[in-house]
């Protein structure tokens, strides 16, 4: 092909999206809609992910030592610990800085306790991370067997639930977005398949005037491209201003709630591509499966 | 230029529309089918450039035959045959301008070509000043001009019309005979299915009768020989 064939082609396609104006309005407004529920909700699935992802990542394990065991043997705890399978890291916790973390965390009752510094109650503690979340159970009745253990503490029941929730929230919306996206393909390409099927007859007369396969699929493919193309936009501009909006406000109101939401920069780029191609993608097979029906002549 | 041998066409629904044509053109000839509706005319004139495929026989034109013809050749045979046909078979969302350079693009020609040549054959057609509308704004007579002028305007050896005046009223079609035979007059061999019977034997030419899929008449200056 040449140059100014590809050029023809190109100029081909967008008149022709100009003059079959309606119906490039329809595909667009079809590939907007679904593009921004698509968008919209892969958004939050991500959103979704990433808070089970901080909330997981608090879980640890509290291995606390029996009183009777001698400071100078903790060196060799630590290395057991360090030894078990799926353990991240293991830190050492003093009694004292046991209190200091209780104390603290009671805010204003607390200070009752600063009473007892001179008995300390508690015990000294080794604090375990998993690789993985999941292994917490696993990993604390290893813990538990250990000779120099007298109690392991992981919030047992509650790390099972926190965890079945996540799981579950992450696989509906797993579900949710693979359905749209489908849906998403299923109504642009029959959308766009219905533009080319008002063409059938002048498919038809390109070929009976000597135009080949190729040549007239060409302007095709290139306008099918452009629609799921300029389809994608409005949903990025509404996800990108959309998502700093409410990432701001998010961020203002809950931010000393640990709780923190997907930070803009790599995540709206990412999105904005992703519906680029699949609105390109979508775009160019729906155009060009309907026109390949209409080929056979 | 075009040779039919012993070509027989079977629709699949049964209806046997040609059986046993056998037919010579030669260059620069102007050759009228006529005939009853139904007679096998079209299948005819269809077979020529390949709308429909014989189920025997071969047909051969400007040297290629049709039936050794691969599907991804056709298109670089009809290049070469200019078809004209009763309803038109313009592009509807083309101007005029467009629906003629379309039969140069498919060649890849080049703009300045293009434009050239499609003002000369617009000229031709009388259609200059009508080069930037759209089909449906034309009348009918103008529309087949433009199909006309499409057909021409890579300068093919065979013109092949089906019942081009069909459509037409009498005088408009007057006026696209004029046409074909200026085109005839220079050189091109055109071949034209019709039921004008007052063309045919004022314009005369060579008629080939074809009825029940056979050629039952072939004179050199014929006439159209059936009441209508």
């Amino acid at each position: 092909m040449k140059i100014r064939t590809l050029n023809r082609h190109i100029k081909e396609a967008f008149k022709s999206m100009g003059r079959n104006g309606w119906m490039s309005f329809a595909s667009i407004s079809a590939v907007t809609v679904t593009l921004l529920l698509v968008s919209v909700f892969l958004a939050i699935l991500l959103n979704i992910n990433y808070i089970a992802n901080q909330i997981e990542d608090d879980v640890q394990i509290r291995a606390y030592i029996e009183r009777t065991e001698k400071p100078e043997n903790y060196k060799a705890f630590k290395n057991q610990l360090e030894q078990i399978d799926k353990v991240k890291s293991v830190e050492f916790q003093s009694k004292e800085e046991g209190l200091d973390e209780l104390i603290k965390s009671l805010g204003d009752e607390g200070k009752v306790f600063s009473s007892l510094k001179k008995e300390n109650p508690l015990r000294d503690a080794y604090i375990v991370k998993t690789d993985k979340p999941q292994d917490t159970a696993e990993v604390a009745k290893e813990v538990d067997k250990l000779k120099f253990v007298s109690k392991v503490e992981y919030g047992q029941g509650t790390v099972e639930k926190l965890f079945k929730v996540t799981d579950t929230a992450r696989n509906v919306g797993v579900f949710l977005v693979l359905g749209l996206v489908f849906t998403a393909m299923f109504l642009i390409s029959n959308t766009i398949k219905l533009t080319i099927v008002s063409r059938r007859r002048e498919i038809e007369i390109m070929k009976l005037v000597g135009a080949t396969n190729g040549f007239i699929r060409w302007p095709f493919f290139i306008e099918g491209f452009a629609l799921g193309v300029c389809g994608a936009l409005l949903p990025i501009i509404v996800i990108a201003v959309g998502y700093q909006t409410i990432f701001d406000i998010v961020n203002q109101k809950l931010g000393t709630v640990f709780i923190e939401l997907l930070p803009v920069t790599p995540l709206i780029p990412q999105l904005s591509i992703l519906m680029l191609l699949i609105g390109g993608v979508i775009g160019v097979w729906g155009s060009l499966t309907s026109v390949r029906k209409f080929l056979k002549i | 230029m075009i040779e039919m041998i012993d070509v027989w066409k079977t629709y699949p629904n049964g209806v046997m529309a040609l059986n046993g044509i056998d037919v010579h053109i030669e260059k620069g000839e102007f050759v009228y089918v006529v005939g009853p509706s139904g007679a096998g005319k079209s299948t005819f004139i269809k077979c020529m450039f390949r709308e429909e495929k014989p189920t025997q026989g071969s047909i051969i034109i400007n040297g290629t035959n049709l039936s050794k013809v691969k599907e991804r050749q056709i298109p670089k045979v009809r290049r070469k045959i200019g078809v004209v046909f009763q309803d038109f078979k313009l592009l509807p969302r083309l101007t005029v301008f467009e629906n003629v350079a379309f039969a140069l693009e498919v060649i890849e020609e080049s703009p300045k070509v293009i434009r050239e040549r499609v003002m000369e054959v617009l000229d031709l057609v009388k259609l200059k000043n009508k080069a930037r509308m759209f089909p449906d704004e034309l009348s009918g007579g103008e529309q087949q001009r433009v199909s006309i002028a499409r057909s021409i305007v890579n300068h093919p050896p065979v013109i092949i019309a089906d019942e081009p005046t069909g459509n037409l009223d009498p005088e408009t079609a007057w006026e696209i005979m004029d046409i074909f035979k200026t085109i005839n007059e220079r050189g091109t061999t055109v071949v034209m299915a019709t039921h004008n019977k007052e063309i045919v034997n004022t314009i005369t030419k060579r008629v080939i009768a074809i009825e029940g899929g056979r050629i039952v008449r072939d004179e050199a200056k014929g006439d159209y020989g059936y009441e209508d």
